[in-house]
């Protein structure tokens, strides 16, 4: 292991332990605000960390995650719904209603994303570059105004959920055990990103970015191995915007729309493109600029945008590039 | 008589007006090495990107190892048995020099599936990769980026790529171009060794290279093949004098 990799890991372990210290000192400090904003940067994170594998690992840079984020929020919401109502979501020939348990929701919103992305990741893949970054939006975009015509389902106002849903064991509404929740997620999801980038499959996807042709010269399809890295993203994306949506007690159809796909993809370049822990230190970053510098003045998005261009220009492996040192598959 | 590694058989690829591929009919038989030859624009590029998949022919079909494979991806020929080097080296640049040659190990074993065993500690993976790469004279320089090689290196690591795979048939796009006198002389001593193994389809600008590894040659000038035959043959013919070896021969006796 060379100095690098070992400054890596102690960068990564340095941001693990902060994230979960915050809320434990907010607790005891009797502030609940700060840890409903380390729920937050954890959630946006998860949703980032799906990202990463897409557009870090396998190049893909797409510019529609706020689609599965989005997709994952209104599992959430429409569950909640009619779990609440008591009524069904889908009536005939199959009796299908509301659900309170999470753990339910969290498969729905994940299979929903999985489905979507295996459909959208179909078509989309098969150009690259730019074509890629504009059919992932339209694809986005698509769904934005499909919930936006929903009235059923709050259409532009969007959707409260009255009642968080429940796990078993743990008491989700209490807001510490909740960011605890969604810590863990985040963590189980880096830690299969980590497992799946070292495997066999990580090493066809990242030479499916760097030369596709190599690639299929030595006889694995880029494609297939695309379009699986691409849904298990999405999967991950999905996961971030059900708890978003039980974190907020609310979904609309901002969680649907390009500026939050824009947003995820900041999270991921403030961060560190393909760096593991890049999404967890781009979404904190993020999130303690907005509450800070937006405290403060309203224009807090022209200093994000000076460290953006700062990070582009000179430290393009982001805030772990600049901790950690130049990133290395060896 | 054995089957043939490679047949094509009218195979014909056009770019408007420009047939850059004519009427093309060609056999690799095993432990062959057959050469294409030809003036630069002659087609050979066009020829090599149908027989590797990247370019579908006209008409015409590529037959590898007695399957048709015309209508075959870049990646099934190559599970098939199908190795290439590249006339511009194409390799994973950020990977290690061993990493590649894992991954080309990998491919042909499992390849892509594999969803958490890290490669990192897989010793059968990184063992024979290194043999591999032992055989081109490459173990000393596993751990550097392939993107640090020298030119003459990152050929040799194409070839190491290619017989990772245990491949049939060899399709090898220039791969003496760029290296000094000295490693043509050496790469050119491995293929004559490797011949043992695997077929091999050699498109060359060198000739002395040329002349002393092909079984048979054959000259493609205008998309279209103008003789075949032993490297004796093709020397003496007069039809390839005339249309491409003459300044080249002249040259030499002046």
């Amino acid at each position: 292991m060379g100095p690098e990799h070992r400054r890596e890991l102690i960068v990564n372990a340095v941001l693990a332990l902060a994230l979960l210290a915050a809320p434990l000192i907010a607790v005891t400090l009797d502030e609940p605000f700060y840890v409903t904003l380390a729920s937050r940067v954890a959630i946006l994170a998860l949703a980032g960390v799906g990202l990463n594998l897409a557009l870090g690992a396998g190049g893909m840079v797409s510019f529609g995650h706020a689609a599965f984020f989005g997709l994952g929020g209104y599992v959430a919401g429409i569950a909640a719904l009619h779990a609440f109502e008591d009524s069904h979501f889908i009536a005939w020939p199959l009796e299908i209603g509301g659900s309170e348990h999470m753990l339910v929701i969290w498969g729905i919103a994940m299979a929903a994303s999985a489905a979507a992305a295996l459909a959208i990741g179909a078509i989309s893949l098969r150009t690259t570059g730019v074509y890629f970054i504009m059919i992932t939006l339209a694809f986005a975009q698509m769904i934005y105004y499909f919930a936006v015509s929903l009235p059923t389902y709050g259409g532009e106002d969007g959707l409260s959920i009255y009642l968080r849903a429940t796990l078993p064991l743990v008491d989700a509404d209490d807001g510490l055990t909740f960011f605890l929740v969604c810590y863990a997620l985040l963590a189980a999801a880096l830690y299969f990103s980590h497992r799946l980038i070292g495997a066999r499959f990580g090493a066809a996807l990242l030479c499916a970015r760097m030369n596709p042709e190599r690639l299929a010269t030595l006889g694995i399809a880029p494609y297939p191995v695309k379009l699986t890295a691409f849904v298990l993203s999405a999967m991950m994306t999905g996961l971030a915007g059900a708890l978003y949506a039980e974190l907020n007690g609310f979904v609309s159809p901002a969680m649907l729309s390009w500026q939050r796909s824009g947003e995820i993809i900041i999270f991921v370049i403030l961060g560190g493109v393909g760096r593991l822990f890049g999404p967890v230190a781009g979404a904190a970053l993020f999130i303690l600029l907005e509450s800070f510098l937006g405290g403060w003045t309203d224009r807090w998005q022209l200093v994000l945008g000076l460290i953006l261009l700062a990070v582009v220009l000179f430290a393009r492996g982001g805030v772990v590039g600049l901790l950690a040192g130049r990133a290395r598959h060896d | 008589m054995t089957e043939a590694l490679l047949e094509l058989r009218g195979l014909s690829k056009a770019f408007g007006a420009l047939k850059a591929t004519d009427g093309v009919d060609l056999t690799v038989r095993p432990n062959e090495i057959h050469a294409l030859i030809g003036p630069n624009g002659a087609g050979k590029s066009t020829l090599i990107a149908q027989v590797a998949g990247g370019l579908r022919p006209d008409a015409g079909r590529v037959v590898l190892l007695g399957e048709d494979v015309t209508g075959w991806s870049v990646a099934r020929r190559a599970r098939l048995g199908l190795g290439r080097t590249f006339q511009v080296s194409s390799l994973a640049l950020e990977f290690s020099v061993l990493r590649n040659v894992m991954l080309a190990v990998q491919a042909r074993e499992s390849g892509a599936r594999g969803f958490w065993k890290p490669v990192r500690k897989d010793e059968g993976l990184r063992q024979e990769a290194l043999g591999v790469l032992a055989r081109v004279g490459l173990d000393a320089r596993a751990e550097l980026a392939a993107g640090a090689l020298s030119h003459g290196e990152r050929r040799l690591l194409e070839v190491a790529l290619a017989l990772a795979l245990r491949p049939k048939l060899l399709l090898l796009d220039e791969p003496m171009a760029g290296l000094g006198p000295e490693g043509t002389r050496e790469l050119t001593g491995f293929l004559q060794a490797l011949k043992a193994e695997a077929g091999m389809l050699l498109v060359e600008h060198d000739m002395d290279a040329v002349f002393a590894l092909a079984d048979r040659i054959s000259v493609l000038v205008y998309g279209r093949i103008i003789a075949s035959g032993t490297p004796d043959e093709i020397r003496t013919s007069a039809a390839v004098r005339e249309a491409y070896l003459g300044d080249h021969l002249h040259a030499e006796k002046a």
